[in-house]
C-alpha cells in the first residue's frame, strides 16, 4: 500500500432485511479485511446460536446495550483498505430512529449505498433512504439490488426496478445513480464478480467504491476560509507574527491573491500562507492552514476570507432551510436557539416553520409541530449576521446545527436553501 | 482552476488539526493527553501543526500508572522536553495515597484505576475537554463513540444517549463540572498511524521495533517477564524476538514475534497481519466481550 491513497467515506442505508449487515460483511471478508480475532469470535457466536454457517452480519454487532436488546444504536464507523482507496464505512441502523441517525452518518459522506431486497423492489423506505441522500447532499449514490439469488438472476426483474427507480430518483434532481444487480449472501458483484450476472456489464460494488471520481465532491471554484484560531506567538523570534489559522473549505488561494475580509469586507492580499511543513505558494480545500495578511486587519475567529467569484456568499441575518430535528424534545417557536454555522455561533429565531416533508411519501405538511426525526422548511432569524452560501453550492458553508442552550444538545442540523 | 487531491493521509491530518483548532478555540481550558505511546506521539506532531510557530494553548497531561514500560516514559520526558511544552504528571500513587484507589494485588492491571486518577486531575484543573488518541479502528465501543464525547460529572459515557455530530460542525458546549473528551485522531488506523510515523519521521520508543526479550506463553499470548510478572512454577522463560504493537500497562500488554525492525517493515508486517491490534496485545480486553464498553462508562478515555 502507498501513501498517496485517496479516502473514499460512504454510508449503506437499508434494514437488516435487505441484507445490509452480509453486504457490509462480505465488503470486509472478501477484500480481507477481517482479522482472524474478530472472525473467531463470530464464529463462536454463530456456533452458539446454532447457526450453520459464520454470520457475517455479526460483525456489524457492537456494544452490549445492543446486543441484550437485539437493536442497533446510531451510527458505528467502519474501516477497510484496499490497494486503491482507503474506505470509512458510515454504518446505520435502519429502525424507526433512521431519519436521524442517516442524516447524521449521510452529512460526510461521498457515497451511499442504497439497499433492497430484488423480490421485493422499490419500497417506501427505498424512497425514504433515496430522499434523505438528495436532502443532505450525498454527491454518489448506488442501488444495491440485492438477493438477486432469490429472483433467478433475473435481468428482467433488475431492469424492471432500476426503470422504476431512476424515474423517482429523477424527481430529486439525482444525477450519478448507479444501479448494481448482486448477492451479498452468495457474494456475487460485491468484491467478485461472481458467475451468476454475466448479462450484467457495469462494475462489481467494490470496483465502483474504488473508481468513483470524488475530486469534485467539494466545491472547487469559490474560495471560502472561516477563521478557526488567530496564531499570535509572542515570542522573541515570532515577535510581530500574526497569522489566520484555519481550513479551508472550498476553491483555493495563492500568495498575492486578493481577499476579502467577511463579514466587515475589508480586503486585501495574502502574504504568506505558513504550514508547518514550510510555506506554501497556493493551498485548497480541504488543506488547514495559517494565512498572514499584507494589511492589519481587525479579524478574529468566525470572520470568513473569500475571494472575488461568480458566486458570492451571503451575509445576511436570516435565511430560509430544510432542517432535521434530532431532539426528542420538539422545537419550541417561542425560545432561542443556539445556531453554530462554520467557526461562527450566535443566538437564533425560528420566524416560520412552513412545512414538513413526510419522508414517505414526499407530501408536504403546513404548519406542523417539530418532533425528532422531522424534515421541516424554516425560516431563521439570527442575532448578528452570517456569512453563507446555499447548500447545494458548499455544503461546509451552507450547514449549520442547532443546540439547545439549556442542555447544550444538539437539537437540530440545517441546510440552508 | 486545477484540479487538486490530496492523499488519505493529508486529509487525515487536516481534518485532526481541524478538530485540534476548534478546541483551542472553543474550550476555556482543554488538555492534551500524552503518554508517550505512538498514538500520542502522532497527536503532539498533530498538535505541532495545528499551532506554530505559536506553543500549544494546553499543556500535555500524562495519568501515571508506573506499571509503564521504562522506554516509554523516557520518550515521553524527551518529547515534552524538545517540544518545550507543559507536561503535568499525575500518578495512581497519588490517588492510592488519599485512599480513592485501593490496590488488592500489586500484580494485576492498573488500567481500571486510570479513570480515578484522571477524574481527579480534571478536578484539580478544572480541565473542560481532554484530547485523546483514541481510534474507532482499535474496538467495537470506540467504533460508535463521537470525536466530540460528552461526558457528564462523573465522566461517564452514555453510548444510548450522544450527541449527534453532523459535517464538522462540533458541539464543545458543556456546563460547569462536566467535561468532553475529544478524539482527533478518531478516523485514523493503526496502517495510517505507522505511514505518518514513517512519513514523518517521528521518534518513537525502541520497543515498538523488534528486539529481543524474556517472554513467557501464557493463554496464547507472549507476557513479558518484569518486576511485576514472573514465572508461575511450571511456566517457561523464553527469550523471543518480539516488538509491541500497543504499549500500556506492563502487566498486560503482550508484545508480538516480528523481525520488523524499521517503520517500513512494520508497515509491511501491519499491511499482511490477520490479528487486531488490541486483539494481539491487550489481555484486559479479552476478559469479557463489552471490556472498553464497561471501562468507558466509568470514565475511561
Amino acid at each position: 500500500m502507498n501513501t498517496t491513497t485517496q479516502l473514499l467515506r460512504f454510508i449503506t442505508a437499508g434494514s437488516v432485511d435487505d441484507g445490509k449487515s452480509t453486504l457490509i460483511g462480505r465488503l470486509l471478508h472478501d477484500s480481507k479485511s477481517i482479522f482472524e480475532d474478530q472472525f473467531s469470535a463470530i464464529s463462536k457466536t454463530s456456533e452458539k446460536r446454532g447457526m450453520g454457517a459464520v454470520d457475517l452480519s455479526l460483525l456489524t454487532d457492537g456494544l452490549q446495550a445492543e446486543r441484550e436488546q437485539g437493536i442497533t444504536i446510531d451510527v458505528a464507523y467502519r474501516y477497510f483498505a484496499t490497494p486503491k482507496r482507503k474506505f470509512i464505512i458510515g454504518d446505520t441502523p435502519g429502525h424507526e430512529q433512521y431519519t436521524r441517525n442517516m442524516v447524521t452518518a449521510a452529512s460526510t459522506a461521498n457515497l451511499v449505498v442504497i439497499l433492497i431486497d430484488a423480490r421485493r423492489g422499490v419500497l417506501t423506505q427505498t424512497r425514504r433512504h433515496t430522499y434523505l441522500a438528495s436532502l443532505v447532499g450525498v454527491p454518489h449514490i448506488v442501488l444495491a439490488v440485492n438477493k438477486m439469488d432469490m429472483v433467478d438472476y433475473s435481468q428482467a426483474r433488475f431492469d424492471e426496478i432500476v426503470a422504476e427507480y431512476k424515474a423517482f430518483a429523477a424527481q430529486l434532481n439525482l444525477h450519478d445513480v448507479t444501479c448494481i444487480p448482486m448477492s451479498a449472501l452468495v457474494g456475487d458483484m460485491v468484491v467478485d464478480r461472481g458467475d451468476n450476472l454475466a448479462w450484467y456489464k457495469g462494475p462489481a460494488l467494490l470496483e465502483l467504491l474504488e473508481k468513483v471520481e470524488i475530486d469534485h465532491d467539494v466545491n472547487t471554484t469559490d474560495f471560502r476560509f472561516p477563521v478557526q484560531w488567530v496564531c499570535r506567538p509572542q515570542s522573541e523570534e515570532h515577535h510581530d507574527f500574526r497569522g489566520f489559522a484555519g481550513r479551508i473549505e472550498a476553491g483555493e488561494v495563492s500568495v498575492g491573491d486578493e481577499v476579502t475580509i467577511l463579514p466587515s469586507g475589508r480586503s486585501t492580499k495574502v502574504k504568506e500562507i505558513v504550514t508547518y511543513d514550510g510555506k506554501l505558494q497556493t493551498a485548497f480545500a480541504p488543506q488547514s492552514v495559517t494565512i498572514t495578511l499584507a494589511d492589519e486587519i481587525d479579524i478574529s475567529r468566525g470572520d470568513m476570507f473569500v475571494k472575488a467569484s461568480a458566486n458570492p456568499p451571503k451575509v445576511e441575518k436570516a435565511f430560509e432551510a430544510m432542517m432535521c430535528w434530532l431532539s426528542e424534545a420538539p422545537l419550541d417557536k417561542n425560545r432561542k436557539y443556539l445556531v453554530k454555522h462554520t467557526t461562527r455561533t450566535a443566538k437564533c429565531l425560528f420566524s416560520s416553520i412552513d412545512y414538513r416533508v413526510d419522508v414517505n411519501t414526499l407530501e408536504k405538511h403546513a404548519n406542523p409541530a417539530v418532533n425528532m426525526n422531522d424534515i421541516v422548511r424554516v425560516s431563521l432569524k439570527i442575532q448578528q449576521p452570517l456569512v453563507f452560501d446555499s447548500y447545494t453550492t458548499d455544503r461546509a458553508t451552507g450547514s449549520f446545527i442547532v443546540i439547545d442552550e439549556a442542555t447544550n444538545n444538539t437539537v437540530a442540523a440545517g441546510m440552508i436553501a | 482552476m486545477s484540479i487538486h487531491t490530496l492523499s488519505h493521509l493529508d486529509v487525515l491530518e487536516s481534518e485532526s488539526i481541524h478538530i485540534m483548532r476548534e478546541v483551542a478555540a472553543e474550550c476555556k481550558n482543554p488538555a492534551l493527553l500524552f503518554s508517550g505511546g505512538k498514538d500520542s506521539i502522532v497527536m503532539l506532531r498533530l498538535a505541532e501543526k495545528a499551532f506554530r510557530p505559536a506553543k500549544f494553548p494546553f499543556p500535555l497531561v500524562h495519568i501515571d500508572t508506573e506499571h509503564n514500560f521504562p522506554e516509554v516514559i523516557a520518550t515521553r520526558d524527551k518529547l515534552a522536553a524538545d517540544l518545550g511544552e507543559r507536561l503535568i504528571v499525575r500518578s495512581l500513587e497519588g490517588s492510592i495515597k488519599r485512599g480513592t484507589i485501593v490496590i488488592k494485588d500489586e500484580s494485576k492491571p492498573r488500567n481500571p484505576f486510570q479513570s480515578v486518577t484522571l477524574l481527579e486531575t480534571i478536578a484539580e484543573f478544572g480541565f473542560d475537554a481532554c484530547m485523546g488518541g483514541a481510534r474507532r479502528d482499535e474496538e467495537k465501543a470506540r467504533a460508535k463513540e463521537r470525536i466530540f464525547s460528552f461526558r457528564d460529572e462523573f465522566g461517564q459515557w452514555d453510548p444510548k444517549n450522544q450527541r449527534p455530530e453532523l459535517w464538522d460542525t462540533y458541539n464543545t458546549r458543556v456546563h460547569n463540572g462536566e467535561n468532553i473528551r475529544v478524539f482527533p485522531i478518531s478516523n485514523w488506523t493503526e496502517m495510517d498511524i505507522w505511514q505518518y510515523i514513517g512519513r514523518e519521521k517521528l521518534y518513537i520508543p525502541s520497543i515498538y521495533y523488534a528486539h529481543e526479550r524474556e517472554v513467557i506463553r501464557r493463554n496464547g499470548m507472549l507476557v513479558p517477564i518484569s518486576d511485576l510478572v514472573q514465572p508461575k512454577p511450571g511456566e517457561k522463560v523464553e527469550v523471543v524476538t518480539v516488538r509491541f504493537r500497543t504499549v500500556g500497562d506492563v502487566t498486560c500488554t503482550a508484545p508480538v514475534e516480528s523481525n520488523a525492525r524499521t517503520v517500513d517493515e512494520i508497515i509491511e508486517e501491519t499491511a499482511s497481519t490477520r490479528i487486531t491490534e488490541r486483539g494481539a496485545t491487550r489481555m484486559d480486553d479479552q476478559t469479557s466481550d463489552a471490556s472498553m464498553e464497561l471501562r468507558k462508562k466509568e470514565g475511561y478515555f
